[in-house]
């Protein structure tokens, strides 16, 4: 397990993978706890409006007691152990609590690091709890760091959708197979990125940011490798990084 | 190397898709037991995801499909690799009578360094009380304990009426609420390496022992423990185990003579904090009751020798209980 440089906790796998968890900092997790705390204050008002329609004003107000103390300490416990690490702030905000090695979150690591609020509440609005995440290199509070916990940003990608790239169009460039050849060596990993996310995103951009993009693409492409005029002539800048982007991704044999 | 993406996404995307929908099954209904065939089909479904990870991160990146793959690893991976066993479905009766005594018992030595700082407080509170009278109006918390012990027994053994009434179960609830915060916070206060546990519970032995001393010079230790014995009883030693869960929390932080890292011992003391913690809970809940609806009533309307007997019995048998309940299921184990 190491950290990269950014807030991003990287897992190293016993088989060799290596992954990533987005971690949460400190003003997400504050605002997930304020949402929190609107929770526990809605709910203990409903059951002391449902006690007032009792009687007996004595019973009422122990029971509310009570209720409001198990409410605020359950609050966290009961959501965090059936929701897997989440409460209502960190379902609105995308959070979850998660184990530090990414293992399956235990119900005495969601007790200890409930319960150590009280801690990192002091003396009030969070300051120690506060302060130990922004100081602590996994943004974790005094709780998480005694419960072997932390914070991520939930991940839920949807699939992407590739089935309006590489369509199986006519790809003019390819019938030059040493051009092709000297174009995947003159690419750099990052600009064929770049292009790739280019297509992938076109539909998402400005018509006017659209050619803007695929006209400054084109002329970077074409600046390392140039291909016959027949080849390229009546080819728009899109289509042209296009066929590049194939060329770059694509076998010719077919073969993955 | 270069991959053909169309042909991977073709070829991958179902295995992608049908180990999306058993994590999300598993989240849905995590007790939820797999059959073998299931195990080992979701097994595989993992190592095909981990595999297409890693043939993605070889090319030119495509950011997308790694993030939604890396997402699907994460999520398997905590599933496959835990190693933890899954504990059953919680019987609360066997959780009191047996695991909260048994966890007790395996953690002694913060049970007695507990004790020993608050008998230490009450010493220093004691003889701080006896040097110097004045300090009394520093130390004591409230009113009540800062008057004159035998003028109070006085008022409270003379009293016509029950200052009480109306208010028994709402001081009940004050009381369990505001001594399972103390027990919390005395266990909490072990993350600052044990200073803030012993902190806490050095301040209430001097204040106990402060009163104690209080009372036993004017003349009024039979008022004293027939006030205090009741509820003291069983409210005290839940205090002291909220310190004897703060110290298994320091020795976790500190792990003298421990080869283990500080992240595997306090992994492996979690279940015991929740345990000590839930168990104290528990006891404040009775301490409260008898607090409430026994010790505030004092000799006629009680006889001091009735409520001195009852909380001698009551420490008896928490020490019994703390001492012997569960064993013969922890013998079984062994």
């Amino acid at each position: 397990m190491r950290y990269a440089r950014t807030n991003t906790l990287l897992l190293r796998t016993p088989e060799g993978i290596v992954f990533s968890l987005p971690l949460a900092g400190p003003v997400s997790r504050f605002l997930a706890w304020g949402i929190d705390v609107g929770c526990i204050i809605t709910a203990s008002s409903v059951v002391e409006q449902i006690l007032g329609l009792f009687g007996n004003a004595g019973f009422a107000r122990a029971t509310y007691i009570i209720a409001y103390f198990l409410i605020s300490i359950g609050y966290g416990i009961t959501l965090e152990w059936f929701w897997r690490g989440q409460t209502v702030g960190k379902r609105v905000l995308k959070l979850r609590v998660m184990d530090e090695h990414a293992l399956r979150l235990e119900f005495g690591q969601v007790v200890v690091r409930n319960l150590l609020r009280f801690v990192d509440l002091l003396p009030g609005l969070y300051l120690v709890g506060g302060t130990a995440c922004v100081l602590s290199r996994r943004f974790q509070r005094l709780g998480d760091l005694a419960a072997n916990t932390i914070v991520v940003r939930n991940q839920e990608v949807p699939q992407p959708n590739l089935e309006q790239l590489l369509g199986g169009k006519f790809n003019s460039l390819l019938e030059y197979r040493h051009l092709a050849a000297r174009l995947r060596q003159r690419t750099s990993p990052q600009a064929a990125a770049v292009a790739l996310e280019a297509l992938l995103r076109r539909d998402e951009l400005e018509p006017q940011a659209r050619l803007q993009l695929f006209a400054g693409l084109a002329d970077h492409f074409r600046s390392l490798v140039e291909f016959p005029l027949e080849a390229i002539e009546q080819l728009s800048d899109e289509q042209y990084v296009r066929n590049v982007v194939e060329i770059l991704y694509r076998r010719t044999d077919g073969s993955a | 190397m270069i991959i053909d993406l169309t042909r991977f996404l073709a070829e991958e995307r179902k295995h992608w898709s049908q180990l999306e929908a058993t994590l999300d099954r598993i989240d849905r209904n995590p007790d939820q037991r797999m059959e073998l065939a299931e195990l080992l089909k979701f097994h595989e479904l993992y190592e095909r995801a981990s595999a297409d990870l890693a043939k993605i991160e070889t090319f030119s990146s495509e950011p997308e499909i790694r993030r939604y793959l890396e997402g699907l690893v994460a999520r398997a991976y905590g599933e496959i690799h835990e190693t933890r066993e899954k504990h059953p479905r919680l019987n609360p009766w066997r959780w009191f009578v047996a695991t909260f005594p048994q966890t007790f018992r395996r953690h002694l030595g913060p049970f007695w360094l507990s004790l020993a700082v608050t008998i230490a407080g009450c010493v220093f509170g004691g003889v701080a009380i006896r040097i110097d009278p004045e300090a009394k109006q520093v130390i004591m918390p409230f009113q009540g304990l800062k008057d004159d012990p035998s003028q109070r027994v006085r008022r409270e053994e003379s009293a016509k009426e029950d200052k009480l009434a109306g208010q028994k179960s709402t001081f009940a609830a004050q009381l369990m609420t505001h001594n399972t915060q103390v027990a919390i916070f005395t266990m909490a206060l072990g993350i600052t390496w044990g200073a803030g546990t012993t902190i806490t519970l050095f301040y209430n032995g001097v204040i106990l022992g402060a009163v104690a001393v209080d009372y036993v010079y004017a003349g009024q230790a039979r008022f004293l423990l027939g006030w205090l014995l009741p509820h003291g009883a069983i409210e005290i030693p839940a205090i002291l185990l909220g310190g004897q869960a703060g110290f298994l929390l320091a020795s976790a932080l500190i792990g003298w003579g421990s080869r283990k890292t500080r992240r595997q011992r306090l992994r492996e003391i979690a279940p015991d904090l929740t345990t000590i913690i839930f168990g104290a809970g528990v006891l404040l809940i009775w301490a409260g009751i008898v607090e409430s609806f026994l010790s505030q009533y004092h000799q006629p309307v009680i006889p001091y020798a009735l409520k001195i007997a009852f909380g001698a019995a009551e420490l008896v048998a928490l020490t019994l209980f703390l001492a012997r309940s569960g064993t013969a299921s922890e013998k079984r184990a062994n």
